[in-house]
């Protein structure tokens, strides 16, 4: 039904479009210098105009029974197939859409703003912020959307925007490797997710998400069933054809997400701008398939199996992503991998759906919501950081917490959260996952707790590596060669430091801002807003059960400090005692490897080059032949045009005297 | 009045087109090329008059065929000497064998 008190928030996506349009049109010459000033203002009064409607939401939008009712806004036909049967272009105005709607565009704001000290002097500013545009319109509607083939096309959307911005800086090879990359791998998931879509509708004749649920949820009954089509909603390889649908729109949402085995494209994706990556490749983008699954989280509740296969891959995903993390040497890989491992907490929250107890529905909301605040912020620190020492190697940082004060104060906020320490926001959300994993599987409990003290590690060795480590005061040098005397100040300290400057005001102000959120989102009532049927649940508070994961989380930190607090050999030898594990984690598992063997080995040997002999040689070849008959023929018969008149004369005489004689044959 | 037989005036202008057609074969002159050219037409003026004369007697067909290919004729020799002359300030040669440019 729909709700003229809410179609303001069609202006939220739009906004940054119009953004997009103006700065992709003229953003190169006419407005080049004021293109971030007016991206920035069009994503301002979007973040306001959403921030409004989720307080009007939120504050009055309960029904009469207290609940939170989902809303249509805006009903366009887009693409009618028949009476019935169309693609629709609706708003849909709920409680995770709007949540999504302000976490997004707050992100982006954040975003924008600190791009305008990062990349200010950039060749492409105009450019870049059309794509930052381009993302967050893509990103808003994905997240308003109110039928899932309007949600695939904005994934798209989504994706290709990544794509522009991952191979932003496209005169590094590295840059466009990793940009289609990411491309590829998330398309291929996206085919998932595409016949995942076709599925249900087949089976439901309809593409919106609350007729989905509808039909197909508890008690609900598919046209396919009351048709009794034979095998509609039969069963395939021993699993209901419902499942393998659901399945195959997780697989979508694993590639988007990064999942283990999909989750590959996400640490080279970290080749885009810094800011790119906070917003993308850990605040918002990344969390879409964990969006996706929440969209449908009460078919997949229903769903046992798919339930299972989403515990055990998020579960895993995060153990091994910490792992990897723990031994990475690049900032912004290590986040890109607790990113991976904590998309893989909410992935697996939302797996403990199927035994009946929802609670996961909220935590995964929950974390979904603190996290895109600590991530935004971490991955701005280490833009800061990486602007200030122009490297991304942790062996070139170290001793910058006099140097930048502010954001060793906003890393550190954000590390705390991230690792699970009370009163921090990522304490709260964190701890809520690990007691819905509690009261369903014992196993994955075990796992998400060790994986919460590797993630409080890893997050620390990080911190203590770039802003300790050494004494303060050492300054790096542009190509990234420390200095190593301790004692002395390096002779170029004052020189390095005063080309560099202090860090801009627009950078620095998008730290305080989200350390402020990060510190204080944890205290917001989470369960009261958003459940999974919109009922507001109770608030439980944090209970005795937060003692185990602050206890790893502790323990995690304090192994950090004692390995990397000061410069020492710790390290080391740590790394020579688990010299077999180190190494394969250091290769990130040889999971790359292993798909290039399958892509260049056996997929490029088994079927590229069979196929590439055909086309060269069958396909091409049939049309070659006849081109090179034709040529061979009219080679052999040109001489007959001598441009000689007798010539001619001669053959016109042997013709006519040729019909003669058949001429008098015949007719004598 | 002993007439000659029919079949002796059409050996003639068998004769005259074959002469005419030997000539166009071997001549590589121009000018001769377009008289023997001339040669098979006049002998298919004998032929026309002939038939006419000796099969349809109280019919002139045939007479008046004659007369227009007379006129064709020196249409043609007028056209086919402007051609030849254009030919030769082109190539300064009334040879055939030059005149070949539009060959393959």
């Amino acid at each position: 039904m729909p709700n003229a008190a809410y179609l303001i928030i069609v202006l939220v996506p739009l906004l940054p479009l119009l953004g997009f349009v103006i700065l992709g049109l003229f953003g190169r010459k006419v407005v080049k210098n004021y293109s971030g000033g007016l991206g920035t203002a069009l994503v301002f009064f979007s973040t306001c105009i959403a921030m409004w409607v989720g307080y009007d939401y939120f504050a009055t939008g309960a029904g009469p029974d207290g609940a939170y009712h989902a809303f249509k806004v805006l009903n366009i036909h887009w693409l009618s197939f028949g009476p019935g049967f169309s693609i629709d272009m609706d708003l849909l105005v709920d409680p995770i859409s709007v949540m999504m709607a302000v976490v997004v565009s707050f992100i982006s704001l954040m975003v924008h703003i600190f791009s305008l000290g990062y990349m200010k002097g950039e060749q492409r500013y105009g450019t870049y912020y059309a794509y930052l545009g381009l993302f967050t319109f893509s990103m808003l509607g994905l997240v308003l959307s109110a039928n899932i083939f309007e949600m695939y096309i904005f994934w798209e959307l989504v994706g290709c925007s990544s794509y522009l911005l991952i191979g932003f800086y496209y005169d590094r090879p590295s840059a466009v490797a990793a940009a289609k990359k990411a491309f590829v791998v998330t398309r291929f998931a996206d085919l998932g997710f595409l016949i995942g879509i076709l599925i249900l509708s087949f089976q439901t004749k309809t593409l919106g998400f609350g007729e989905l649920i509808q039909m197909l949820g508890p008690g609900g009954q598919s046209i396919a069933d009351g048709l009794g089509v034979p095998g509609a909603r039969g069963v395939f390889l021993g699993f209901p054809v419902v499942s393998w649908g659901l399945a195959l729109i997780f697989v979508g949402g694993a590639g988007k997400s990064a999942l283990f085995p999909l989750h590959v494209w996400l640490p080279d994706a970290m080749e885009g701008p810094t800011p790119v990556s906070a917003l993308i490749h850990a605040a918002t983008m990344v969390v879409a398939g964990v969006y996706l699954v929440a969209r449908l989280y009460i078919l997949y509740a229903n769903a046992v199996d798919v339930s299972q296969l989403i515990l055990y891959v998020g579960v895993f995903s995060a153990f091994l992503a910490a792992l990897i993390a723990c031994t990475q040497s690049d900032i912004k890989r290590i986040l890109a991998y607790s990113t991976m491992s904590q998309i893989g907490y909410m992935m697996f929250a939302l797996g403990t759906g199927s035994s009946g107890n929802t609670s996961g529905y909220t935590a995964s909301m929950f974390h979904l919501f603190t996290h895109a605040f600590f991530k935004a912020l971490l991955f701005l620190c280490a833009g800061v950081i990486i602007h200030r020492v122009h490297s991304n190697e942790m062996k070139d940082m170290g001793g910058l917490r006099k140097q930048l004060p502010l954001t060793h104060v906003c890393f550190l906020i954000a590390c705390l959260a991230i690792s699970g320490i009370p009163p921090f926001s990522g304490f709260f959300s964190k701890e809520e996952i690990l007691s819905a994993a509690w009261q369903t599987n014992k196993f994955v409990y075990g796992l998400g707790l060790f994986t919460s003290g590797l993630t409080a590690f890893y997050m620390f060795r990080l911190y203590f590596s770039v802003f300790w480590r050494r004494a303060p005061g050492i300054a790096t040098s542009h190509h990234g060669a420390t200095q190593l005397n301790h004692g002395a100040i390096a002779p170029n300290h004052g020189a390095t430091a005063a080309h560099h400057g202090s860090t801009p005001l627009s950078m620095r102000l998008p730290l305080v801002i989200l350390a402020v959120c990060t510190v204080f989102t944890g205290f917001i009532p989470f369960s009261h807003y958003i459940t999974f049927d919109g009922r507001p649940g109770e608030t439980v508070g944090p209970g005795l059960n937060a003692i185990p994961p602050v206890a790893t989380a502790l323990l995690g930190i304090g192994m950090a400090a004692w390995l990397y607090k000061k410069e020492n050999s710790r390290p080391q030898q740590a790394a020579e005692a688990f010299r077999g594990l180190y190494s394969f984690a250091r290769h990130k598992f040889y999971i790359d490897e292993v798909y290039l063997f399958v892509t260049k080995k056996i997929i490029f040997n088994g079927i590229g080059r069979p196929a590439a002999w055909i086309d060269k040689h069958i396909v091409d070849g049939l049309m070659n032949g006849l081109a090179k008959g034709t040529a061979a023929v009219s080679a052999s018969i040109k001489g007959f045009q001598s441009g000689k008149v007798q010539d001619y004369a001669w053959f016109f005489f042997i013709g006519i005297a040729g019909l003669t004689v058949l001429f008098i044959y015949i007719y004598t | 009045m002993n007439q000659v037989p029919l079949i002796h005036i059409l050996f003639v202008s068998t004769a005259l087109f074959f002469i005419g057609m030997y000539g166009l074969f071997t001549r590589r002159n121009m000018i001769m090329m377009l008289m023997s050219v001339e040669l098979i037409l006049n002998s298919v003026n004998i032929n026309f008059v002939a038939f006419n004369k000796y099969l349809y007697p109280e019919k002139l067909e045939g007479v008046f065929f004659t007369l227009f290919i007379i006129a064709i004729a020196a249409a043609e020799a007028a056209v086919a000497i402007a051609i030849i002359i254009n030919l030769y300030r082109n190539l300064r040669s009334i040879d055939v064998e030059t005149a070949d440019e539009m060959k393959f």
